[in-house]
């Protein structure tokens, strides 16, 4: 880069304005980056343009629909609001991301780290081998696991049984809780390692003149601690924020969304309409919602965190 | 020099992903010389597959230079509906034959899935074998025949004698009714507490067995349907359908039905005929005529079946004419619309559905034979004792409609059975969800209120 503007500076161009030189100046600095452009928009902008315009047809997997799809327009987002389910699915994602990643990945992440902090070698070792092979572990293995785990002759009930406790079918009678649960056993690994590095960050200095100073514990934490690793806070709720709104294995091998629609979670709807019941366009819509409800929890972070500002 | 070094990197990468794209395009099924087969195996149906060996390699013997490429899709019957769907939705990945349920045809052929077999069926002399309402089964909406039917079933009560005689009731029994369906159920609760009084599939997870095997086996036996055939029309706001979905009520809210648990498996059409009816756990099945194929051989043999299960006919809501109902599919066989090579694809079709292998094939997989000179072999009739019964329920059978909106619909059936089951809907309000839904799916001038 340096080679470049030395290079710039030096010549001089009587022809042109400083203006329209800086511009092609910063068109020649950008150009490494196009390759990367070209590949964002072909692999990551081409597919959502596209399934934008997938969710306005009435494309199907199979039936004359398959062959050509129409151009339906907006119908299928007037089919979409206008349906209960679809608003309980909204709901149920809502819950889903809230109680378990912005609520239980976080704060259980949080905890672990700073009792890691303080913790011994040989302890910390155990406890974040644990928590960390839940996370190592690939998703459908987690899912099965989790799932012989809620079954009602599952090891839940049988440690139950132990205690003499009569378990439930809690797939059945508790799908939510259960899948909520799963994901926050098998995400707070991730927190945990986020916040573990952000907390070493913190220089150890400032925190102990705040106590010199009679600041508490909790003062320390809430006035040092947390605001100097507001960038990290902000990042790992937005990482895993985005991560749970696109937990599929796990709930469609843990309940496939039932009973009835009861854990059918927006990108469980979308599956089920899209490749269960062959209705691509509408699926398509369904997941183009579940993108803007992903936009909007960034957007909230965003806003509320501000990252960038020191 | 740094940054030449990182835009060649960057070039090289953009380059190497878009060879890599381009690339993909030729391999896929191309070679003419080559005829990939796609169809179902799974634990408990695994004759197909034994059919398609054997087949395989006959043609291949007689054709040398050709090779059949067997791609068995290990799924239940929901997801392989989904998968061949996907399959087919490129021609490098379409299947040249395809394993298709009848209802799938009429959809798939609109879809443009399929090929037309009019001009190669003239050519076969077999053809005449198959009877007319056989044939019927391979029809598009453009009358054109898409797929040679491999067999026909129909569907009935199976129960399990041993229980009934501890249950105190009668081992040859035959209901008239849905509350003498009840009663037995409720007698075996009452006496034999350990085993699931009855089974009628009745959730989403278990797909076209709910609709047919379940839901259908009521409702036909109703004084309604869910089409009128002579209109054209779908039929909303039926009380046979209400009263169908409170008679899956009453066997869930009584305890006469699996848990919710099993209720909502996946494999339950699996298990019911692999586990829960060979090791005596459940009393009353509503199943199809190809159960037993799995009893007489492979991993779930269980040579006892002839003397401990009972057969009957499932009964109409409150004994109306014809006393008896039944429903009817069956599966075919297709020809991709891509086919390299379709001729070499429908003789490898004539030559798996010859008597021979349609013999086979009809015996080991309990079919009701398609072809008319297998169905009136003397060795076909004694090989499963079966047969006779469920044969005899031909007479009072129903198909399901023939139009391509019949798959989006039957998951609509699907979706008010499990939402009446889990206790999420009442059986009105089940039925009226689904009048809106048949409604969206078909428009409003393509139903009729029920009257």
């Amino acid at each position: 880069m340096t080679s470049l503007a030395l290079d710039g500076r030096g010549r001089r161009d009587p022809g042109r304005s400083p203006g329209s030189r800086r511009v092609a100046q910063a068109l020649l600095r950008s150009s490494p980056l196009l390759p990367a452009v070209v590949l964002l928009v072909l692999f990551l902008a081409g597919p959502i343009v596209y399934s934008l315009y997938g969710s306005l047809t009435n494309a199907s997997l199979t039936g004359p629909r398959a062959a050509d799809p129409e151009f339906i327009g907006l119908q299928n987002y007037e089919q979409l609001f206008a349906n209960p389910q679809f608003w309980k699915s909204v709901v149920l994602t809502l819950v889903f991301v809230i109680a378990s990643a912005l609520i239980g990945q976080n704060l259980l992440g949080m905890g672990l780290a700073l009792l890691m902090k303080t913790a011994h070698g040989p302890v910390r070792a155990v406890v974040s081998t644990i928590v960390v092979v839940s996370w190592v572990l690939p998703e459908i293995v987690a899912a099965f696991a989790l799932y012989a785990f809620f079954a009602s002759d599952g090891t839940l009930n049988i440690m139950l049984g132990w205690l003499g406790i009569e378990g439930q079918a809690w797939l059945v009678v508790t799908p939510m809780l259960a899948v909520i649960v799963a994901n926050v056993w098998r995400g707070t690994a991730f927190s945990m390692m986020v916040y573990s590095a952000a907390l070493a960050e913190v220089p150890p200095e400032i925190s102990e003149a705040a106590e010199i100073d009679g600041a508490s514990g909790w003062q320390r934490f809430t006035r040092i601690t947390l605001p100097m690793i507001r960038r990290s806070i902000s990042t790992n709720l937005m990482l895993t924020t985005l991560q749970t709104l696109g937990v599929f294995t796990l709930i469609w091998v843990m309940t496939a969304g039932g009973p009835g629609v009861e854990s059918s979670t927006l990108p469980v709807l979308a599956y089920q309409e899209a490749f269960k019941f062959a209705q691509v366009g509408y699926g398509t819509a369904i997941a183009t919602v579940t993108l803007v409800l992903g936009g909007l929890f960034a957007i909230v972070y965003i806003k509320a965190l501000k990252p960038e500002v020191d | 020099m740094r940054q030449t070094a990182q835009l060649v990197t960057a070039t090289t990468a953009l380059a190497l992903v878009l060879t890599a794209c381009s690339g993909s395009g030729d391999e896929g099924s191309g070679d003419a010389s080559t005829i990939t087969v796609a169809y179902q195996k799974t634990d408990s149906f695994f004759q197909l597959h034994d059919l398609l060996v054997k087949s395989k390699a006959e043609f291949e013997e007689a054709n040398p230079g050709m090779t059949i490429e067997l791609e068995p899709i290990a799924s239940q019957e929901t997801d392989y509906f989904t998968k061949l769907a996907l399959m087919n939705g490129s021609p490098d990945t379409a299947p040249d034959i395809i394993y298709e349920d009848t209802f799938q045809v009429r959809p798939d052929a609109a879809a443009g899935y399929l090929l037309p077999m009019d001009e190669y069926l003239a050519e076969w002399e077999d053809w005449d074998q198959f009877p007319e309402g056989i044939r019927e089964a391979g029809k598009g909406d453009d009358g054109s025949i898409y797929g040679v039917s491999m067999g026909t079933d129909t569907r009935g009560v199976y129960y399990n004698k041993e229980i009934f005689e501890q249950a105190g009731l009668p081992t040859d029994w035959q209901p008239e009714n849905w509350d003498d369906l009840l009663d037995a159920a409720r007698t075996v609760k009452a006496n034999v507490p350990d085993v699931i009084p009855m089974n009628v599939y009745s959730s989403k997870a278990q797909g076209e067995a709910t609709s047919m095997q379940g839901f259908e086996m009521l409702l036909y036996g109703t004084d309604d349907t869910l089409y009128d055939a002579e209109q054209g029309k779908w039929i909303v706001g039926s009380q046979g359908f209400e009263d169908s979905l409170s008679f899956l009520k009453t066997l869930q809210d009584e305890d006469l039905a699996p848990n919710l648990e099993d209720a909502l498996d996946t494999n339950l059409p699996n298990r019911v005929s692999g586990e829960l009816l060979p090791q005596g756990r459940l009393a009353i099945a509503i199943d199809g005529s190809w159960v037993p194929g799995g009893w007489m051989a492979g991993d779930n043999a269980w040579p006892e079946w002839e003397e401990v299960m009972g057969m009957a006919a499932m009964p109409t809501q409150n004994g109306q004419a014809p006393g008896s109902t039944s429903m009817s599919g069956g599966w075919l066989l297709s020809i991709g619309a891509n086919a390299p090579d379709p001729q070499a694809a429908f003789d490898f079709i004539a030559l798996t559905l010859n008597e021979e292998n349609s013999f086979k094939f009809a015996t080991e997989n309990s079919q009701i034979a398609a072809r008319d000179d297998v169905a009136s072999n003397p060795d076909y009739v004694a090989f499963n004792p079966s047969f006779e019964f469920f044969s005899s329920l031909v007479p009072n059978t129903n198909f399901r409609p023939a139009t391509p909106d019949y798959a989006q619909i039957s998951n609509n059936i699907q979706v008010a059975a499990e939402s009446v089951i889990t206790g999420q809907a009442t059986p009105e309000q089940a039925a009226a969800t689904y009048d809106e839904a048949v409604t969206r799916v078909v428009g409003d001038d393509m139903v009729t209120e029920a009257g």
